[in-house]
């Protein structure tokens, strides 16, 4: 088990300087999020152009998985449509989760640096919550996203 | 500021006992976790456990296992022996009067539930209150707001202050005629706190009011006499006193016990069955339906000899030192704030590093071999209070030692270099 596997520098980075850290006056759509197990806690708010997310914001507080997380999710999807973002989602997901996952980290650009929490399976929830979160918003439920 | 004091220094001994030697008799202790030798710094979630404990319960179900209390075999006579002589050394141990008074539960919170259920709910009214403190675990706050929503009681939370410590000038300003029961941490888990119950529990009897206190983590560090104390009920959990999870006691005055209805309904708690008519057996099996944890009321019973035999005011006394140690080398740390500064606390420390989530540190130190707990700790409110999400716990056992505390400040270094 190596840290450093964990805590990249980009994520340390982005924990450190969160982008589009805030939240969007008059979104679209929103949702929050909650891991009652560490009480990692987020909103996300979207700006939406047609089915273009054109701005994506997030604010909380969440250990440095889940705020870089989150970061690095905001940077990721903007432009990018539902579908994009669903297939995208899908991706991050296989590749957090799954021992076996097919998804090469590099071909997801900065989100690949997220690869390394697989190896903690007690930290997986904090990468994944601010995805469903987004999920959730972008489906239009503005309710709560639990983890548990 | 003085200087430092050097672990090298500090005699590790508990009475006359090196805890070196105390170490060898607790076989988890001695592995490797993640390339580095373990440091179990989260007691206060759950002791280990020494193997004499481990031996009582194999012997048990080696030798002697059957069901108490319904054979005549050899040993069905054996298991019930054993099961009610754990009683009594329960009884002896928090100096009960009668070992009626002592009732075999599956912990602390079924303990307080069935206080909740059987004591409280068929006594309160709408507009009666029941009060507690903002320090409590969820597992002394929950069961009060079942109760409570069910019977149209209030709930009534005594503040804290900065420092941890249960508001006692407030709690005289609240406690009155409305309030039908005062239920109040012995020891808080989230803060190390030890409230000086004894100055509330008088305030109360002057009042006629009846008193639970949560003992799960008074207990494993003390000496706890509940008639000197004169509380109505008292709770704990074995595991937390280095025996067996799954059972624990509730502790209550005959009187009141007697008074109170069963709470659960089955075999043993009768004395005879039939669709018109069923009578009850007496106290303490009336709590008790159903086959109880026979081994592990057996292995809380050997895990309480093995602390007499060291001496309780002897762990505590070392635990003291490992404390102000663990505070002292904690407080060095820049950036590292420590959350709960009574005056009197038991051997825990709860912190929060600047720019460093608790999550995180949890992880970094589980990497070195470290094991603290990171979260809110079953005390959500507490949380609040002190408007952070979570926060960084270290708690000690009297097996612990001050180079582990010397491993976990170097593990808190190596954290900020890592993340800031
Ligand atoms: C103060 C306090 N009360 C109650 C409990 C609940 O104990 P158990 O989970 O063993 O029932 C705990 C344990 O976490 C505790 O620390």
């Amino acid at each position: 088990m190596d840290l450093k596997e964990l805590y990249r520098d980009v994520i340390v980075d982005h924990n450190k300087h969160p982008r589009n850290f805030g939240k969007i006056d008059h979104a679209d759509a929103h949702a929050d999020g909650h891991n009652p197990l560490c009480g990692d806690q987020l909103t996300v708010t979207v700006k939406l152009d047609g089915d273009v997310i054109s701005d994506v914001k997030f604010e909380g507080s969440g250990c440095a998985i889940s705020t870089a997380s989150a970061s690095l999710m905001t940077e990721a999807v903007h432009g990018k449509s539902k579908q994009q973002f669903n297939s995208l989602h899908d991706q991050v997901h296989d590749m957090l989760t799954r021992h076996d996952s097919t998804i090469d980290p590099m071909s997801l650009g900065k989100l690949g640096a997220l690869s390394g929490v697989r190896e903690f399976p007690a930290r997986v929830k904090c990468a994944s919550l601010c995805w469903h979160t987004l999920q959730a918003a972008l489906q239009n439920q503005n309710q709560l996203v639990s983890t548990e | 500021m003085n200087a430092p004091l050097k672990s090298s220094a500090l005699a590790a001994k508990v009475g006359d006992v090196d805890v070196i030697t105390i170490r060898r008799d607790f076989p988890i202790l001695n592995q490797q976790i993640n390339g580095h030798t373990l440091a179990y710094l989260d007691n206060a979630a759950s002791a280990q456990h020494p193997q004499s404990v481990i031996d009582a319960i194999s012997r048990y179900y080696q030798h002697d296992h059957a069901n108490v209390h319904r054979g005549v075999h050899t040993l069905s006579q054996r298991a019930t022996e054993q099961y009610e002589g754990a009683r009594e050394v329960v009884r002896q141990f928090i100096n009960a009067s009668s070992s009626k008074e002592i009732i075999f539960t599956r912990g602390t919170t079924e303990a307080i539930n069935l206080v909740a259920e059987s004591f409280v709910r068929p006594r309160v009214k709408p507009g009666n209150e029941i009060l507690i403190s903002a320090l409590e675990h969820h597992a002394n706050i929950v069961p009060w707001q079942h109760v409570c929503k069910y019977t149209g009681a209030i709930l009534k939370i005594i503040p804290i202050t900065e420092q941890g410590e249960v508001d006692f000038a407030a709690f005289e300003q609240m406690i009155g005629s409305r309030t039908k029961l005062l239920a109040l941490t012995h020891v808080s888990n989230a803060l190390g706190t030890i409230v000086p119950v004894e100055k509330f529990i008088s305030v109360a009897k002057r009042l006629g009011v009846p008193v639970l206190l949560d003992g799960a983590q008074a207990v494993p560090h003390s000496s706890v006499d509940v008639q000197k104390l004169d509380c109505d009920f008292y709770c704990f959990s074995a595991h937390k006193l280095c025996g067996p999870t799954g059972i624990g006691v509730l502790y209550g005055r005959e009187k009141i016990l007697n008074a109170m209805p069963p709470w659960q309904g089955g075999g043993d708690m009768i004395l005879t069955v039939s669709f018109e008519k069923t009578t009850y057996n007496q106290l303490p099996w009336k709590f008790e339906a159903g086959t109880p944890h026979i081994a592990g009321a057996i292995g809380m019973a050997a895990a309480i000899r093995y602390l007499q035999a060291l001496n309780m005011n002897h762990i505590a006394a070392y635990e003291s030192q490992l404390l102000h140690y663990a505070t002292e080398q904690l407080q060095r740390i820049s950036g590292l704030r420590i959350i709960g500064t009574a005056t009197h606390k038991a051997a825990v420390v709860s912190f929060v590093m600047q720019g460093i989530h608790p999550h995180d540190l949890g992880t970094i130190l589980d990497s070195q071999g470290i094991a603290i707990r990171t979260g809110h700790h079953c005390a959500m409110p507490v949380m609040t209070f002190f408007k952070i999400p979570a926060t960084a716990r270290a708690s000690f056992a009297f097996y612990n030692t001050f180079a582990e505390i010397d491993q976990l400040v170097a593990a808190l270094h190596s954290a900020r270099e890592m993340l800031m």
